[in-house]
């Protein structure tokens, strides 16, 4: 074991499907089908990845939507507003927990 | 100049700091020295595709070269032009070239640099092409038209018939600024909103305004009609900017690009990224095949990039336009390098934008 977040497993990511080979086989192929021009375009898709990314707090997948996304011509000032919007959306769904804090509290309380 | 074009940043070029880049055959030993996984050859990617070594089709296009000189120092330029370049055609090489045109039925001229419009033999060229009946594109790179001595370019151009191939790597500054000079931007904006008002880019007219754009980083670029699709909507809703094509072409690994890639760690990852993306069918369909490129001194090479590598055409074939023959360049076998996998990766670049 080298560590955690390798950023060879990126590379090697299709390896996954060495022992579950029918499953790998769907996965990626549903992957690359999601990620096409559709009701949405693949520029745009390569954006909401970029949010996803932050909000998972994936590496793997921060790096590659970083590339696509600069790829499909995007430039860092643009990213970065991608990554606020992930942001406020993991920040105001803490906060929006609130509410349950406060029926709860409110429930209890005098 | 306006006060538009006085803003622009300037660097100096390779040639002007002496750098050994400036010198082809150093970027062309610094391209061959770098290790690659799998085949960096060229010739051997094509054959490991089953396809035979690059041959012409024809010539359709001439594309004339008509200088160094430039109002600008692109981060990416592959030809290291700039303000502190000199080299321009003479009337002498411009009139052999126009012969070869009255002489064939070549169909396009494709006119670029430097900034091809400061070469005192432009509106010879453009004139005498047309009046040869000859389609006529000017690579522009569009702050040249903010220049007072050229304030009335738009004017010729329109009359010409030209069309007009810019140059503008986003619809925001940011990356246009930081892959062409500070000011760039703002100023290029300006010379589309004047070309538009004369008709270019708008539809129905006739007068055709293509944009180029090329990836501000060490990157490829991708989708070029998505991209197309945002590049019309964002330049109309900003700036009210009409335009009729984007294309999209990838950054090739020579002179200043070069060099940037070099001093920011990028050279090899890039170099190995074009090798990675090899795609044959691009190859079949690179532009070098169906082109003639003719220096500013008048010599001849299978493309731009050949040409500023000083990788003149292949044994038994005429070297200056004077000598054209058609019968031996238009089968001619075409000279390749490294460099060449720049035009075949992903999906394919070319002069015309994106292959496949």
């Amino acid at each position: 074991m080298t560590g955690y977040y390798n950023p060879q497993h990126l590379t090697d990511f299709h390896s996954i499907s060495e022992h579950a080979p029918d499953l790998g086989k769907k996965f990626f192929e549903w992957y690359g089908s999601v990620m096409e021009d559709g009701a949405l375009s693949s520029r745009e898709k390569s954006l909401i990845a970029l949010g996803v990314s932050h909000a998972v707090q994936c590496p793997y997948c921060i790096e590659a939507y970083t590339k696509d996304a600069l790829k499909q011509g995007y430039d860092v000032e643009q990213l970065t507003e991608v990554v606020h919007v992930a942001s406020a959306i993991k920040g105001g769904a803490a906060l929006v927990h609130g509410m349950q804090m406060r029926e709860v509290a409110d429930g209890l309380g005098m | 100049m306006t006060e538009s074009t006085n803003k622009l940043a300037v660097l100096p070029t390779l040639n002007r700091k002496d750098s050994p880049l400036a010198n082809p055959a150093n970027q062309l030993s610094m391209l061959d020295a770098l290790p690659m996984n799998g085949s960096g050859d060229f010739n051997g990617a094509l054959a490991a595709a089953k396809l035979p070594p690059l041959r012409a089709t024809g010539i359709d296009t001439l594309q004339l070269n008509l200088g160094r000189v430039c109002n600008q120092t692109c981060a990416h330029c592959h030809v290291d032009a700039g303000p502190d370049r000199k080299e321009n055609m003479s009337r002498e090489v411009a009139e052999a070239c126009m012969r070869v045109l009255a002489e064939t039925e070549i169909p396009t001229v494709d006119i670029t640099g430097g900034a091809p419009e400061m070469c005192p033999e432009f509106r010879y060229i453009v004139e005498e092409s047309r009046r040869l009946g000859r389609h006529v594109m000017d690579r522009c790179n569009l702050t040249i038209l903010l220049a007072k001595r050229y304030s009335d370019l738009p004017k010729f151009l329109a009359e010409h018939q030209v069309e007009v191939v810019c140059s503008l790597p986003h619809y925001r500054a940011l990356g246009t600024d930081r892959q062409r000079g500070d000011g760039v931007f703002e100023a290029s904006i300006e010379a589309l909103q004047r070309l538009n008002a004369i008709g270019y880019g708008r539809e129905g007219s006739g007068l055709r305004l293509v944009i180029v754009t090329n990836p501000v980083g060490a990157f490829l670029p991708s989708g070029q009609a998505s991209m197309e699709a945002d590049w019309k909507r964002e330049l109309k809703a900003r700036h009210k900017i009409e335009f009729s094509e984007l294309y999209s072409i990838t950054n090739m690994p020579i002179s200043r690009y070069l060099e940037w890639l070099e001093s920011s760690g990028n050279l090899v990852s890039y170099m190995q990224t074009l090798v990675d993306a090899f795609n044959p069918e691009a190859a079949a369909g690179v532009m070098c095949r169906n082109t003639l490129s003719v220096g500013w001194d008048g010599r001849l090479f299978d493309c731009d990039f050949n040409q500023m590598l000083d990788l003149e055409l292949g044994a038994d074939q005429p070297r200056r336009i004077q000598d054209f023959d058609m019968a031996a360049l238009a089968t001619r076998e075409i000279v390749t390098g490294r460099h060449c996998f720049g035009c075949t990766a992903g999906s394919g670049s070319s002069c015309g934008g994106a292959t496949v």
